[in-house]
């Protein structure tokens, strides 16, 4: 059927499926989105983003019947009364724990794109050498001063806020004007900068809310409730950044309720030639052929479309002949870090509600500082001054309680670590042979956990941070302590790495699969590595470099 | 001044902006419940109770902001089977310390009355809190405070009364002049 003719599918709608639409279709290509949730439309459908507290029967919180309905989902903060619908139901979507993983899925259009925390930072080539240089997993194909003008192209387009702040470990980008630090954070910087002589940095966020009017957008109003959906198009998403370019070249055809079951090979050509879909809603098989196809399913998503197609070639799946499919599975590690209080700065106060927070970028094993561990971490916090939440203590009940409740309570400023998580072929997924979905698909067994090195990196995240904070002059420091169980970044990365030998990576550095070049995987799963930093700013890019280069490509006819 | 180890306890520890005040909302609830019924008196009951813990000052106290309907939707929707026990027995058990007290039920005592017994509450239940290991049932007289001060400051009474709320700021200024007696935030 003509209709299901296309030049190019792209394969899910979140951050980097966004990308590859709006590249490929701007581009000239007819394209087809295929998102296996429902549409979610700009604006129209973010149905709380005008709710306030009181207009939520349980204020925002959690009630007996969700915690049983997402048994998942309820393991950290995401299970909430404001924003339920936009994360994936885990009883209609289960998957096996060798060990535990949780994995929070956004499955609608536009995936995690509405609900991400939208910091956004570069790589440097820190990052991108380290594999090499350490001999962990494999080299990426790929260094900083290749990517460099893709990170300007897409900041350039999706509107990344934040300081030019000079730092090698995080190279400055196209940004928008940065947010305010507090005035407690300003004195902790600079209290930092003293103590460690500079070689430790506290900058503002750099994170994708717009400062000021951008695209068409009008921009961030500090309400803080992104996670709704922003009708001012205050932060970038598919739907209020990628999906509308895509849209306005006349060559998108968005379809949801598509799972993507397969991709379609031709053993002899050695080409895909579309993608098997099952319709959500009908139940129905449909095919779809395109000279094209960019997996950005999310990471293990896109795994799994891997591994269900092509088996008659290659039992693991398309992608499995260099035994990396699967394999090498990361994460950010974090739920550790300090915080304490800041005394003075009774004169000063907040105003608006600032949707980032301050980072402090990676300083171990950087230059002469080395580790009992390879790679670092970085950290995000904020420093505010406490509302009703605080306690006072002269009071216990009564009028004067209520009413010194009622005024602002001390400045407090807390960080928690983020860090690297080694590439490790031990951590992996596999197509589990027993459990089965609701549409007799199997599902992904997720075995993973951390290893040596990230255990002894939490100790400094611990420490440092106590350290940190206590030479910055915040007193009562305590520590907060966490086990670090995979999956809670939220950064799910490799398992179809990159590299530069199809023996040993599933992808080359364009994002190509070896075993069919007219396949491009740019979501999560290409890392061969993690670093320490948010990913999907560099999802963004990459997605941006394959979607030029696969065109280029298509034009001398090489696919 | 504040205790500060009260406030302490209370400062958050903030994981990149999403997780802002994620420990609200992780309580280890395992259990789906039934349902408890609350009948009109208990919850004008609970009205008051709240409003001897937040009464109408210069501003709106509990009662207004109908805190006793939020305990009910909240015990009844988001509280484990064990809890909603210690808080309906609470119920029980507080009035009979007014009975104690004060030779009345809770309803038939004054202003004064009810304030004093509720400070003893109060006390009783901190000093319980202090000795309690974490895995230790709540006091229920903790539970009905919590209650209170959530239901209140989230709700728009105490959120646009008794606090400020600004719906759209359009700005963030780190470092704005703040004098003393200006109100808090109702969210930041």
């Amino acid at each position: 059927m003509a209709d299901q003719q296309y030049d190019a599918i792209v394969v899910g709608s979140g951050i980097s499926g966004g990308w590859a639409a709006k590249e490929l279709t701007e581009k000239g290509l007819k394209v087809l989105m295929l998102e296996r949730g429902r549409n979610i439309e700009h604006i129209k459908d973010y149905v709380n983003a005008n709710k306030e507290s009181w207009d939520y029967p349980h204020r925002g919180g959690r009630t007996q019947k969700m915690i049983e309905d997402y048994p998942v989902l309820k393991r950290d903060y995401p299970l909430n009364e404001t924003n339920l619908d936009y994360w994936a139901v885990d009883k209609e979507s289960p998957y096996v724990e060798t060990k535990r993983f949780d994995w929070f899925r956004g499955y609608h259009v536009g995936g995690r794109s509405l609900m991400w925390g939208r910091q956004s930072y570069r790589w440097s080539d820190l990052d991108f050498e380290a594999n090499g240089k350490e001999g962990v997993g494999v080299d990426w194909p790929v260094r900083y001063k290749e990517i460099a003008p893709w990170y300007d192209y897409v900041e350039k387009f999706a509107g990344i806020s934040g300081n030019r702040d000079g730092l090698d470990v995080l190279p400055d980008g196209q940004f928008l004007p940065a947010m305010d630090l507090t005035c407690v954070e300003k004195d902790v910087a600079a209290r930092l900068k003293d103590a460690y002589k500079g070689t430790r940095h506290l900058i503002i966020g750099r994170t994708a809310n717009i400062t000021v009017p951008h695209g068409g957008r009008p921009g961030c109003q500090f309400r803080n409730k992104c996670w709704l959906g922003c009708p001012f198009g205050g932060y970038f998403s598919t739907q209020s950044s990628t999906l509308p370019a895509a849209m306005a070249t006349g060559n998108l055809t968005l379809r949801p309720f598509s799972i993507v079951t397969k991709v379609l090979y031709d053993k002899d050509k050695k080409r895909a030639t579309g993608v098997e879909v099952l319709d959500a809603e009908t139940n129905k098989t449909i095919e779809y052929k395109a000279k094209i196809i960019f997996l950005n399913a999310s990471t293990l998503n896109s795994t799994w479309i891997l591994m269900n197609s092509a088996t008659d070639v290659w039992e693991g799946g398309l992608g499995s002949s260099s035994d990396a499919l699967g394999k090498n599975l990361m994460d950010h590690h974090l739920g550790i870090g300090a915080g304490g209080i800041v005394e003075g700065y009774e004169d000063k106060y907040q105003f608006g509600r600032r949707a980032n927070g301050f980072y402090i970028p990676r300083y171990r094993n950087v230059g002469d500082d080395k580790r009992d561990y390879l790679r670092g971490f970085g950290y995000q916090g904020s420093g505010m001054r406490q509302n009703w939440r605080h306690e006072v203590a002269e009071f216990s009940i009564g009028g004067e309680f209520k009413d010194a409740m009622t005024e602002p309570g001390i400045w407090s400023v807390g960080m928690g670590g983020f860090g690297e998580m080694l590439p490790d072929p031990t951590n992996k997924v596999t197509l589990d042979k027993n459990v089965k979905d609701k549409w007799g698909l199997n599902v992904l067994n997720i075995d993973c956990e951390l290893k040596d090195n990230e255990k002894k990196m939490r100790k400094d995240i611990i420490a440092d941070a106590q350290e940190m904070l206590e030479k910055a002059g915040v007193k009562y420091v305590q520590a907060r302590e966490g086990d670090g169980t995979p999956g809670r970044g939220i950064h799910e990365m490799g398992t179809a790495r990159m590299g530069r030998d199809p023996k040993t990576s599933v992808l080359n550095g364009n994002n190509q699969v070896w075993d069919a070049p007219n396949v491009f995987v740019t979501d999560g799963a290409f890392m061969a590595s993690a670093s320490c930093v948010n990913p999907s700013l560099t999802y963004m890019a990459f997605t941006a470099r394959a979607a030029e280069f696969a065109v280029s490509e298509l034009k001398k006819g090489n696919l | 001044m504040m205790n500060r180890r009260e406030a302490l306890s209370r400062v958050a520890i903030i994981m990149g902006g999403t997780v802002l005040g994620a420990e609200a909302f992780l309580s280890g609830c395992k259990t789906a419940t039934t349902g408890v019924n609350f009948t009109a008196e208990t919850i004008s009951l609970l009205d008051e109770v709240a409003e001897t813990i937040l009464p109408a000052t210069k501003t709106p106290g509990a009662k207004e902001a109908k805190v006793g309907e939020f305990m009910k939707v909240m015990v009844n929707d988001c509280y484990e089977t064990k809890d909603q026990k210690i808080f309906m027995e609470g119920i029980e058990k507080l009035d009979a310390a007014s009975k104690k007290m004060n030779n009345k039920t809770f309803m038939e005592s004054d202003a004064t009355q009810r304030h004093n017994l509720l400070v003893a509450l109060d006390k009783e239940a901190k000093d319980y809190q202090k000795a309690a290991k974490p895995e230790d049932p709540k006091h229920y007289f903790s539970m009905m405070k919590e209650l209170t001060l959530t239901g209140y400051f989230t709700s728009e009474v105490g959120a646009t009364k008794a606090l400020r709320y600004v719906a759209v700021p359009g700005k963030f200024d780190g470092s704005a002049p703040y004098v003393k007696g200006e109100k808090a935030w109702a969210t930041s």
